[in-house]
């Protein structure tokens, strides 16, 4: 019987190897080579070759993947609560997503970007926009924690953003959405061409912390900035931005935003803006935006109100800001690993233009105009071009690159990748996707050093991909193998929210310095309890304070009583352990916000609020030993007027807690 | 084709690409994630015990000879006692009694000073190998943390379990 079935499987083994080669790619199975196993498999035990940054979209995080194997390892959160991790729920975290509008719990991240010295990937930082309510975030590639975020003021949603140019110097924030500003906010929608106007902000990086500030804004017309490339190498010093719009419709633009056959890729230098901030051309702006920065030694976040921004108008700033006709509504707008190439992607053209860094400069010098956009020189196309890509495939949005000089553009409409040579810009091979592309990423791909080897496409449409889950699938991306002249399609990977765009930068860049612990020697945290003697519970009015310490497995207290309805309890978990991957959670019956997960070495705090009398179960959510189970407690909550006084305990009998702290 | 055979043909064809992996990758995908990664995981060899349950055992780590004065070195124990507080008293008592781990009285008695600062800082290697470690694992069943003690901290907190012992 085994023997027939052995032999069963033998035939229809063959008959298959002599099947498929003949088939004509129908499904799934058909567009992936035969060596697709062998390239994306990383074997148990073994680690993959690249980090993925990718965008979490409307799930407000970032996600990190290990590729080849497409592995998922973590979901940073960054813009929205994260319950798992206690993201914006802990006292600590909570500041972190405060704003000008209050506590903002969620966002939209389209676009990390990972620094870079000297043009190619340092390792230190990831940043991300929030495309919604405008910010940019900056992640600690040692802690794969968001540490710092900021407020764009004068911004009206996000998305042209956070490009960096190539020592870091700034992060960019472009807004989507032209507003109204100033004191002249409320106006008639239908006003948008007298009032809106748009932006870009410059945000400085300190070199050593990564503290962000905003340097600058430039005024501009009321178009969209949409995506931007800072300039490398030779075209240092300056930025691209891609505008649509630049009819300047307010109203059902999928049809008004789309009447001329040009808009326009923005030209900044920003080494011109720079000195002119320096010599007082700008002026101070009273606007209110929140800056956010977590502190690593008080594990705790601290939110502050900035009053103040420089705004600089072109009017003001000759030979600062250039617009180059851009065929047709433009999306994409990539710079090359030389900086000489700018690559605009018009999601209605037919051809792609790049521009020439060099030939932008000669055509500045030689005042090559073709008039004026609202007072910003328009620089004639045919003298900025380098050439047109020729039918390359339909609805072109973003092009990454390799080092041999090869670009790839992913094509919305028609689902494909296109390789093309920027030299004499001829395409040389193309790929299906499955389906309707949007970025892509190739590691190092926006930097001077392009690691290469793979492409990864982030697809906005997934059907018949995956088994199917109700109405909502799984997003998904698609890795190709680009080592050969050909591409080749070796892997799918669910991914989370909606994939904007991604960046892959060589595991051993951020393994190696990957945090373990933190240090409970270095704990500077307010409610910190530096060993079980330090743990004790503290009235202070209707707030009781509870210096909880965690340790595989038991909590010291873990048995309160003499909490009263109307108070309010603070658990502060100080996790005694000084082990890597051993975190301990916390966790009380009825908490109206999460749980707390401690990392080793760190204090969290979570708010209480009893809602009823009883007796209350606590526990460790994270399994931490065998006895994880046993590593549990409970609080006691009397009426408001009980006489029951405030004690606590572990393993021995309640001792009264000492009188209150004023 | 009948929808059957078509899966078949599938199911086969998947066959066939892991048989591929299989066969023909396992060594150079092991050196390419060699060099792209340095050190991925351990080898899962039986670890070997190399130590006995012997009293004058030292166990397994960098400390092989303890010099001990045969006065208490009281700067040295106090600052082992603040390390205590903080990294240890969660799970061991000064006196005999059984916390999460055993108490700390007579300890000095019954283990060399070299046992005791490699197992404080190197517990994991230690309760792998160590069989007196491996023993006491199995008494309590809660793998000793490590706690990441510096070698200092180490002698500093044995130079508090020589005070609790009586050591003047």
């Amino acid at each position: 019987m085994i023997k027939s079935k052995l032999m069963m499987s033998a035939i229809v083994l063959l008959m298959a190897s002599i099947y498929l080669p003949s088939c004509k790619p129908k499904n799934v199975s058909s567009a992936t080579s035969g060596d697709a196993a062998i390239k994306s498999f990383v074997a148990p035990g073994k680690y993959d070759e690249f980090y993925n940054f990718v965008s979490g979209g409307f799930s407000g995080q970032m996600t990190v993947y290990g590729i080849p194997s497409g592995r998922l390892f973590r979901a940073i959160p960054v813009f929205s609560v994260d319950p798992e991790k206690g993201y914006g729920y802990t006292e600590e975290t909570k500041p972190m997503l405060n704003t000008s509008h209050g506590f903002v719990p969620w966002d939209d991240l389209h676009h990390p970007a990972l620094s870079t010295t000297d043009g190619i990937h340092d390792g230190k930082w990831a940043f991300g926009n929030a495309n919604n309510t405008p910010r940019v975030a900056r992640i600690d590639l040692k802690t794969f924690r968001t540490v710092e975020i900021i407020e764009i003021p004068n911004s009206g949603g996000n998305h042209s953003s956070p490009f960096i140019t190539e020592n870091t110097e700034y992060v960019v924030a472009g807004t989507r959405f032209s507003v109204p500003m100033d004191n002249n906010r409320d106006v008639a929608i239908d006003t948008y061409k007298e009032n809106f106007r748009g932006t870009v902000s410059f945000i400085n990086v300190d070199k050593e912390s990564g503290r962000m500030g905003i340097a600058f804004q430039i005024l501009l017309p009321g178009v969209n900035f949409d995506l931007a490339r800072a300039g490398k190498g030779k075209s240092h010093g300056w930025f691209f931005f891609s505008c649509y719009n630049s009819e300047r419709a307010n109203t059902l633009l999928e049809v008004n935003s789309t009447q001329k056959d040009k808009d326009f890729v923005m030209a900044v230098n920003w080494k011109k803006a720079e000195e002119y901030v320096k010599s007082g051309k700008g002026v101070k702006k009273d606007v209110s935006y929140a800056h956010n920065v977590y502190d690593e030694k008080t594990h705790s976040a601290t939110s502050t109100m900035e009053k103040e921004v420089i705004m600089l108008d072109p009017k003001d700033c000759p030979d600062m800001v250039y617009f180059m006709p851009c065929p047709k509504s433009p999306h994409g707008c990539d710079t090359d690993p030389t900086g000489e190439y700018i690559v605009g992607s018009g999601k209605l053209a037919a051809i792609i233009p790049v521009f020439s860094f060099t030939k932008i400069q000669a055509a500045i010098a030689a005042k090559n105009f073709d008039g004026d956009y609202e007072g910003i020189p328009v620089l004639k196309y045919d003298a900025v071009l380098h050439g047109e890509v020729k039918k390359p495939g339909l609805g072109p949005l973003h092009t990454e690159f390799d080092a041999d000089g090869n670009a790839y553009t992913s094509f919305f409409v028609s689902s494909e990748v296109v390789k093309w040579k920027l030299s004499d810009l001829s395409v040389v091979d193309r790929v299906p996707t499955y389906y309707s592309v949007g970025h892509l990423c190739v590691p190092g791909g926006p930097t001077k050093k392009p690691w290469g080897k793979y492409m990864i496409a982030y697809n906005k449409i997934t059907k018949d991909r995956y088994l199917p889950t109700g109405p909502e699938l799984a997003q998904s991306a698609q890795l190709y193998d680009i080592s050969g002249e050909k591409m080749k399609l070796i892997l799918d990977f669910p991914t989370i929210g909606e994939p904007h765009y991604a960046e892959a930068i060589p595991a051993e860049l951020l393994s190696k310095n990957s945090t373990k612990i933190y240090r409970i020697e270095e704990n500077a945290h307010p409610y910190v309890a530096k060993g079980e003697k330090e743990a004790k519970v503290e009235r202070k009015g209707n707030e009781v304070h509870v210096y909880m310490t965690s340790i595989r497995s038991h909590f010291v207290p873990d048995n309160i009583e003499g909490v009263k309805m109307g108070d309010v309890v603070y658990f502060h978990v100080t996790n005694l352990e000084q082990d890597w991957d051993v975190p301990h959670g916390f966790a009380v019956k009825g908490a109206n916000n999460a749980e707390l997960l401690i990392m080793p070495g760190e204090t969290q705090t979570l708010a209480w609020r009893p809602d009823r009398i009883g007796v209350f179960p606590m526990y460790c959510t994270d399994f931490c030993s065998a006895l994880h189970q046993e590593m549990q407690g409970y609080i006691r909550v009397s009426p408001a007027g009980a006489n029951i006084p405030l004690t606590f305990s572990t393993g021995k009998k309640a001792a009264p807690a000492p009188e209150a702290a004023k | 084709m009948s929808r059957k055979i078509k899966n078949k043909i599938t199911k086969a064809s998947l066959l066939i690409v892991l048989g591929i992996a299989i066969y023909s990758c396992s060594t150079p995908i092991r050196q390419k994630n060699e060099e792209a990664s340095g050190t991925a995981s351990t080898e899962n060899a039986a670890p070997a015990e190399v130590s006995t349950e012997s009293k004058d055992a030292k166990g397994i780590g960098k400390f092989t000879k303890v010099e001990l004065s045969p006065t208490l070195d009281v700067k040295m124990a106090t600052i082992g006692k603040e390390v205590y507080d903080v990294k240890c008293a969660s799970c061991h008592r000064l006196n005999d009694e059984k916390l999460v781990g055993p108490g700390w009285k007579d300890v000095t008695q019954r283990r060399t000073a070299e046992w005791v600062m490699n197992f404080s800082t190197n517990p994991d290697e230690m309760l792998d190998k160590d069989a007196i470690a491996k023993g006491m694992l199995e008494e309590c069943l809660v793998r000793m943390p490590n706690q990441s003690l510096t070698d200092d901290d180490a002698r500093s907190v044995y130079e508090y379990m020589r005070e609790n012992d009586g050591v003047k």
